[in-house]
């Protein structure tokens, strides 16, 4: 068994942040990764980020990332890596289970920071199963983590913020994409990214959903109808299109599973992306020892995962007597920068998701 | 729709047709549903079918989805082997 005062499971934006801040205060922690390399989802945006420069706004995903790993690599003598490694089990007692190759090992923690982040969204299809049938982030990660290129000829289903990224990023990959589709009245994500991926001759195509995918081993093509105000397939609608992958983009779902296996309280908020755990301004669940941040929390972007985590790794850091040289300037920034990053119309969600939980938040 | 071309959980491949053959006999909450299909219990605990399964009961019965109760998660999160386990446990004692 080994003894931990703070295990932080993710090492993406949200936990890599918690780390550095705790590791400032004094705090010994591990980060805990399941992928071989560091930084979550941040390593495939090849794009610039907005936000305000305490987010590293105008700064591609890839290098925020690198950034972020750097600031903790700056406190080795405190912040301890593992990476490969799977948490498969987690226990009242705050013991930690996992998995490195073959290895199985026992991690008791004093406190614990979950920062999961959040899978991606799968619907109901017809020949949802065919090999081509894509999630948008998995092609992300072919393409910019991998240098695959995953097809020739796609279409995008759903037209989020990831729907129009990854549509212009395979554009730039020289993959053809004949249209996104949304089922909604209007576009999910930034004007900004929509008309970019326009400009390029991309339609995006409300009020449309895909049926079914068609194909014999794999996707050769894919039947798209309209729907009406009610949600109901207009008769005659129907659309055939040749095509290689689908992909489908339709929201990402927090990554509560752990949380589960320890019974902490949680709630369906759909503004937040589904289940997500009560939790009180200081990101503590119902079991105190134990905090989240980022997308598991529910579902934002990379800049408010970032806030949070700070501002996680500080309050975790206190509570575990050691409080950080800033402590109050901190704590009163991190609060702001997360007002301002929600004071968009997007952020209204969130906003809207945090006051339904605040209902359930007599958490002490 | 062809349901039975519908994948539900692509884990234990449960299609729609699957979900709402037991739906239609009687079966109410998702606990049951698992029991007997094993939905969620793959390789990713249910990472894909939780909401899926869960839109498809509030669907039917013609319940808000967050009143629709989704199952306990245990550990482990991924297949361990055995021989990992007593390992460990030997290199402990």
């Amino acid at each position: 068994m080994i003894f931990k005062d703070l295990v932080i499971i993710g090492g993406g934006p949200a936990g890599l942040s918690a780390a550095k801040i705790a590791a400032e205060a004094g705090v010994s922690c591990l980060i805990i990764e399941r992928d071989p390399f560091l930084g979550g989802q941040l390593i495939k945006q090849t794009h610039m980020f907005f936000g305000s420069e305490k987010q590293y706004a105008k700064t591609r995903g890839l290098d925020i990332a690198k950034i972020l790993i750097d600031d903790c690599l700056k406190h080795q003598d405190l912040i301890e890596i593992m990476t490969s490694t799977t948490v498969v089990g987690l226990y009242k007692d705050k013991v930690i289970t996992t998995l490195h190759d073959d290895t199985y090992n026992k991690i008791k923690a004093k406190s614990i920071i979950v920062s999961t982040g959040a899978s991606e969204r799968f619907f109901a299809f017809e020949n949802n199963d065919l090999p081509g049938v894509y999630g948008a982030g998995a092609v992300q990660t072919l393409m910019n983590v991998y240098g695959v290129k995953p097809a020739d000829k796609v279409i995008m289903v759903g037209s989020g913020n990831i729907g129009l990224i990854v549509s212009y990023q395979l554009h730039q990959a020289g993959v053809k994409v004949l249209k996104v589709i949304e089922a909604a009245s209007n576009i999910g994500g930034y004007k900004v990214h929509a008309s970019k991926i326009r400009r390029i001759g991309i339609p995006i195509e409300t009020r449309k959903t895909i049926k079914r995918a068609i194909g014999k081993d794999k996707v050769e093509q894919v039947e798209i109808v309209s729907l009406d105000d009610d949600w109901n397939i207009v008769d005659n609608s129907s659309e055939i299109i040749d095509v290689d992958a689908v992909c489908i983009s339709v929201g990402l779902i927090p990554q509560r599973n752990l949380l589960s296996m320890i019974d902490i309280k949680t709630k369906f908020i759909k503004e937040l992306g589904g289940i997500v755990p009560i939790i009180n301004e200081d990101h503590q669940t119902s079991d105190k020892d134990v905090y989240v941040c980022g997308d598991v929390s529910g579902v934002e972007e990379a800049s408010s995962a970032i806030v949070e985590g700070y501002y996680t790794g500080l309050i975790a850091a206190r509570n575990l007597g050691k409080e950080h040289q800033d402590f109050k300037t901190l704590n009163i920034d991190y609060k702001n920068q997360l007002l301002n990053l929600r004071s968009g119309p997007f952020g209204k969600k969130t906003l809207k998701g945090l006051e339904i939980m605040k209902e359930d938040a007599n958490v002490k | 729709m062809i349901k039975e071309d519908v994948i539900i959980c692509r884990c234990e491949d449960i299609t729609l047709k699957d979900i709402t053959d037991l739906l239609d006999e009687g079966y109410q909450t998702f606990e049951e549903i698992k029991r007997i299909l094993r939905i969620g219990m793959g390789a990713c605990q249910g990472s894909t079918c939780i909401s899926l399964l869960q839109r498809e009961i509030s669907n039917y019965h013609n319940i808000p989805i967050e009143k629709v109760e989704t199952p306990k998660v245990r550990p482990l999160m991924t297949g361990v082997k055995l021989k990992s386990i007593s390992e460990a446990y030997k290199n402990e004692s």
